[in-house]
């Protein structure tokens, strides 16, 4: 067996969507570091197309640029972690999918052009790392929120609004979004303010979907959320934090 | 060779590759005679970038035996000195009014070239440049690049309001309209059945939406289509004889207006939206793509604001 058999072997081992030579491929002269920081240096770590990054190719707005993680075709789904290696805070989000389904969407601000991607561990301790290039002229987290120069906005922190889809293929979206700065500290004279935590759980109070926030998530962030059949409920319930201790709260009714 | 005479050639050299670059700076304007005494300068129905320098826009003037009045500037310092020039070519008569008729970059940014007691706009054109024109022109650098060189923005110093307008023997109507941004002025030119629509109406190029207000605009594009025209010269796209361009902009309008509340009531996230297919009749609209996705990221989240605030959450 020569080599090249030896890892198409290997790579059939591993199962579909695995890349058999662990080369980035988005070709990131970064991403050695942000495996180095973000990334435990014992674990196993894969290049995986069925960890989606949905997000435009061009970004016209740096100040809110949508992406989606879509992580459902992976099983036993742990955590995922979201990051851009070029944004001067790479961290974007992370989150835990309690119920809910291995996925989200939300906005994020870019300083520049970046690969955008997101990392799943799955029950067995490995990590599984997709993503995709967003170019944009950039300059959206040295930039300050709209919220950050006027007064409305402390009327409004924290504030909830939300809504309920029932799904085609079963199951129920909610959709909801947060009044919030987020600023990320980056601009000249506005301290770091932004969510760092919040959790989505149904009317009974068992866990859905944890999110840890991080500077680069867009000004009043919109999050959307597939919840499965399974777990689809009466009410949900929203319940987190900002980084200067603000309670966010909220009922989701249908 | 020594050091410094090395040198001293290099510099030469560079001095020669900077005038060649400038001279290179040249948009190549050709003022079309649509009607009497009326020229237009049709842009590309293309994006900003390097190559084009801006020039993706649609200016135009009028020679009177009382002076010329132009219309929009173009997109930078340049263009407004080589339209100058245009004009000088055609005419001995001076430019008498240079008139913005909103305040997109493209529009105005040429207004250095002209005597700043000739430019006149809409006081909320005038106020959009004095709150946004530095941000417009930084971004312009950004797109365009070397062709931009020395441009910076100049506010009118006087404000227009609807109404008819006499210049030497030509009767204008000067149109106060909105949606496009939130002070656009159309100019109907009654001498010779002329109307300048500015970018409430574009053709066969997709419509920009950076600060519309799609209800407006579609019945400001109404109040248009009532006007008595025989040309209709669009901000953007080529010269028509017809309504045609105004129905193009409406058909676009309505569709991106009912697609992205439909998108945003049905719990699509901004990315599922983007991915939306574009109806094959807007195939032919230059830049629609591009255009398109452009405007989910402007106008998504006010639909989606509008859908989630009719669903149900409490403290």
């Amino acid at each position: 067996m020569n080599i090249h058999h030896a890892i198409a072997a290997a790579a059939l081992a591993l199962g579909p969507g695995i890349a058999a030579a662990q080369t980035d491929p988005l070709d990131s002269p970064r991403w050695g570091d942000m495996k180095k920081e973000f990334l435990p240096a014992a674990a196993r770590v894969v290049f995986d197309e069925r960890v989606r990054v949905i997000a435009p190719l061009t970004a016209e707005n740096a100040l809110n640029v949508p992406v989606s993680v879509d992580a459902s075709a992976l099983p036993d789904v742990k955590e995922v972690l979201v990051f851009a290696d070029f944004n001067p805070i790479a961290r974007i989000v992370r989150f835990e999918p309690g119920g809910a389904q291995p996925g989200l969407g939300f906005r994020i601000k870019l300083q520049q052009s970046s690969p955008v991607r997101a990392a799943a561990r799955t029950g067995d301790g490995s990590w599984h790392v997709g993503g995709t290039w967003v170019n944009t002229t950039g300059g959206g987290c040295t930039l300050p929120s709209t919220g950050s120069a006027s007064p409305e906005w402390q009327k409004r922190l924290g504030e909830v609004s939300s809504r309920v889809w029932p799904k085609k293929e079963g199951g129920e979206r909610i959709r909801l979004r947060v009044i919030h700065p987020e600023d990320t500290g980056l601009a000249a004279g506005i301290p770091a303010f932004y969510i760092q935590q919040l959790d989505l759980a149904d009317a009974a109070g068992k866990p859905l979907m944890h999110i840890e926030g991080f500077e680069p998530l867009a000004e009043n962030p919109v999050f959307t959320i597939d919840i499965p059949a399974t777990r689809a409920a009466s009410g949900y319930r929203v319940n987190g934090r900002d980084n200067n201790g603000n309670a966010i709260t909220a009922t989701i009714e249908k | 060779m020594s050091a410094p005479a090395r040198a001293l050639i290099a510099l030469f050299a560079l001095g020669w590759a900077l005038l060649l670059a400038a001279a290179d700076m040249d948009y190549g304007l050709a003022p079309e005679k649509i009607a009497d005494d009326t020229w237009v300068l049709t842009g590309r129905s293309e994006d900003f970038s390097f190559a084009n320098g801006g020039n993706i826009v649609n200016t135009a003037f009028i020679v009177t035996e009382a002076g010329v009045l132009v219309i929009d500037s173009g997109p930078s310092r340049a263009y407004g000195e080589q339209l100058r020039r245009a004009i000088a070519r055609i005419t001995r008569q001076p430019v008498v009014r240079v008139i913005n008729t909103h305040h997109h970059p493209d529009h105005f940014l040429g207004n250095q070239a002209f005597a700043p007691d000739t430019l006149a706009a809409l006081p909320g054109t005038i106020h959009g440049i004095h709150t946004e024109g530095g941000s417009f022109n930084d971004n312009m650098y950004r797109l365009t690049g070397d062709w931009m060189a020395g441009t910076e923005p100049v506010a009118p110093i006087h404000p227009l309001s609807a109404g008819p307008l006499e210049l030497g023997g030509h009767q204008f109507e000067l149109i106060a309209l909105e949606g496009h941004t939130g002070a656009d002025l159309a100019i109907l030119d009654r001498s010779t059945g002329v109307l300048f629509a500015g970018d409430l109406v574009f053709h066969d190029r997709a419509p920009t939406t950076p600060h519309a207000r799609l209800p407006a605009w579609q019945a400001s594009l109404d109040t248009l289509e009532a006007l008595p025209f025989r040309h209709i010269v669009p901000g953007h796209g080529p010269v028509a004889k017809d309504a045609g361009p105004i129905r193009q902009t409406r058909a676009w309008l309505v569709w991106l207006d009912h697609t992205l509340r439909q998108a945003a009531d049905e719990g699509l996230d901004m990315t599922e939206a983007l991915a939306l297919p574009l109806p094959a009749g807007f195939r032919k609209m230059a830049v629609a793509d591009a255009e398109y996705r452009r405007s989910v990221g402007q106008l998504y989240p006010a639909f989606e604001q509008q859908a989630l605030g009719s669903g149900k959450a409490r403290e």
